[in-house]
């Protein structure tokens, strides 16, 4: 039974870290690949989360929907239309120097939070949206849990590969080029502004999905599920300890964060409630201090990118 | 007409003078050490919860006769040092190593993590529930009928404006402020004239940190304490910063009070019965404006000398 116990506790930590996963991939295509420091990571998980939510869950008073749509359409309109939202947000922001795109990012994604909290109709404002599908739920005991993790899995393993392969395609080359140097890889006849927008536009998908899978997995979004340490900050930092640049990096620090996200809230789960509830936030602590150590003591992450070398004769 | 000026034209002027000492810090950080300062809105709060010790402290002492905006006023000097302390520690420990880094932007990141921690730290303290530093109304005083002005909104405006005046003064007759600024127009060319540029830093943090605990304490006088108000405080301000030009004090204060005032005035009825934005967008107002100014006049509307 212990036993048991145990193995749920890990299939529904996997789940987790895997969904993350894709956030922390979707911060490598924009800042690891570009370096594009985009900060609404936030935004986009909402758009993502909430379309999907509310084309695929049964209708409410709460909100418009009872479109009642399969799971895997709502989850391509969830990446569909964060693409969409990304492409206006770049073609006006990605021409600013990073650290401004960092606040304009931030910004726009706090002006899509609030939207999504007060204008009801839209995702049910402050109740959200509740009974989300979840895919594969009608199976008995732990199956359920099981084959959403699968699903979840696969989704990862498909997404790896993919930019993997885009990554050492003369895409990521020109991609990474405009990271190191623009101003070389303009004279170099790339065209910088299209690059940097679909490397902008194909992050920000994966951030929809993001959205998209964790609303599924808790079946419920709401305001509060978009909150930006949760969404924004822990996949930054989890690509920043995998290793920017790195897409088994990304993957890497969404199992390594998540895992010590989860010890913490193992270890303070035994404490009386009113101090559980306050030593909760010494995690948060801890995260931002890992990040402070390994931005000093290991700049490149646990796996540092190491670009296809190039033989030389 | 007075109803306009009781209620909303003076509660623009208040916020607007909270987000300019906020933003004078942005601004100055931003000229001085070259990176976009993400952990202000923090330093902020951390301002305003070392002003709720001190009203705490006060309590034991017979100083608990006097009303609380009075013990905050005897607190701001607690919160300007604490506060400071804290900025100087936080730049050793996670700014400095990154001085001569290629890139700023590793400090913003880094800038990041410490928002989060000191926001961690003072949920840890002091729970996560909404503080007021006084319970009960305060009721406004009708000083010049029919003008009504609450009792902390005279000393929210007379403070402020002192510490701008002061802060004048600092940077245009003291060594320190020159030093400054010839850093903020040229940091090599500051270097090798001799001026010892670490300690221009310390200075730039006991400023910028300072005032923003000022504007903290002043912020939960005239609202609540909550640990997230320093991220929710954290746009508009950079949003003035923006506007002002960033690297500009006096252009900080003048955007300061400009998104003070937008945010104020756009729920007044302008055109027809009902508000013109409605209250819950009313903090979109900053956003909105600093995203425009960003796309179509990035360098603000006080260009010329830099600092």
């Amino acid at each position: 039974m212990e036993l048991y116990g145990l193995f749920l506790f890990a299939v529904g930590f996997l789940t987790m870290a895997m969904i993350y996963a894709v956030g922390s991939l979707g911060v490598n295509i924009n800042w690891g690949f570009t370096g594009l420091f985009n900060v609404g990571v936030a935004g986009f998980f909402a758009v993502g989360a909430y379309s999907s939510a509310v084309l695929t869950a049964p209708e409410s008073v709460n909100h418009i929907g009872g479109f009642g749509l399969p799971v895997p359409v709502g989850i391509l309109a969830a990446m569909v239309l964060a693409a969409l939202v990304a492409w206006p947000i770049g073609r006006i922001c990605l021409r600013l120097r990073s650290d401004y795109l960092a606040i304009a990012t931030i910004g726009i994604a706090e002006i899509l939070r609030l939207s999504f909290r007060n204008y009801q109709p839209l995702g049910g404002g402050p109740f959200g949206v509740n009974n989300i599908p979840r895919p594969f739920e009608s199976l008995p005991g732990p199956w359920d849990q099981i084959a959403f993790l699968l699903l979840v899995v696969a989704i990862v393993g498909v997404i790896l590969f993919l930019v993997q392969r885009a990554w050492a395609a003369p895409w990521g080359r020109v991609l990474r080029a405009i990271r190191e140097n623009e101003d070389a890889a303009e004279a170099a006849g790339k065209n910088v502004e299209k690059f940097r927008l679909q490397a902008f536009i194909l992050g920000s998908a994966l951030m929809g999905l993001f959205g998209a899978l964790m609303a599924h997995y808790v079946k419920i979004i709401s305001p509060e599920g978009t909150e930006p340490l949760l969404v924004t900050f822990l996949p930054w930092v989890m690509l920043i300890v995998g290793g920017a640049g790195n897409n088994k990096g990304a993957v890497l620090g969404a199992i390594l964060v998540w895992g010590l996200w989860t010890m913490t809230e193992l270890l303070t789960g035994r404490l009386p409630d009113e101090w559980a509830l306050r030593v909760g936030y010494l995690r948060i602590f801890l995260i931002g201090l890992l990040l402070q150590v390994v931005l000093q003591k290991f700049p490149g992450g646990l796996l540092p990118e190491r670009p296809p070398t190039v033989p030389r004769d | 007409m007075i109803d306009f000026v009781n209620q909303y034209l003076i509660p623009a002027l208040v916020l607007g003078g909270i987000y300019a000492l906020g933003a004078i810090g942005v601004s100055m950080i931003y000229a001085i050490l070259r990176f976009a300062h993400f952990a202000h809105g923090d330093l902020m709060a951390t301002g305003a919860y070392i002003g709720l010790l001190v009203v705490w402290v006060l309590d034991a002492t017979p100083l608990a006769e006097l009303s609380v905006n009075v013990r905050l006023l005897i607190g701001l000097p607690a919160a300007f040092a604490g506060t400071a302390a804290v900025a100087i520690l936080i730049d050793r420990l996670f700014y400095r190593p990154f001085r001569r880094a290629r890139s700023m932007i590793v400090v913003v990141i880094a800038s990041f993590g410490v928002a989060l921690m000191l926001r961690s730290l003072v949920q840890l303290f002091f729970g996560v529930d909404v503080i007021n530093y006084a319970d009960g109304i305060q009721f406004p005083l009708k000083m010049f009928q029919p003008l009504r002005i609450l009792e902390r909104h005279i000393y929210i405006v007379v403070v402020t404006i002192a510490l701008m005046l002061i802060l004048h003064w600092f940077l245009t007759r003291t060594r320190t402020g020159k030093a400054m600024r010839a850093m903020s127009d040229d940091a090599d060319l500051a270097r090798v004239s001799g001026i010892d540029t670490e300690r221009v830093v310390i200075w730039t943090w006991i400023l910028g940190a300072g005032l923003v605990a000022v504007a903290g304490v002043f912020l939960g006088m005239d609202t609540r304490l909550v640990p997230t108000m320093g991220w929710d405080l954290l746009l508009p301000v950079f949003a003035a910063a923006i506007l002002g030009g960033l690297g500009q004090p006096y252009g900080a204060i003048a955007g300061g009070l400009i998104i003070g005032a937008m945010e104020e005035l756009s729920t007044y009825p302008w055109v027809g019965d009902g508000p013109l934005v409605p209250p819950d967008y009313k903090t979109a107002v900053a956003f909105a404006v600093m995203v425009l100014m960003l796309i179509f006049r990035p360098r603000g509307i006080f260009r010329g000398r830099v600092l």
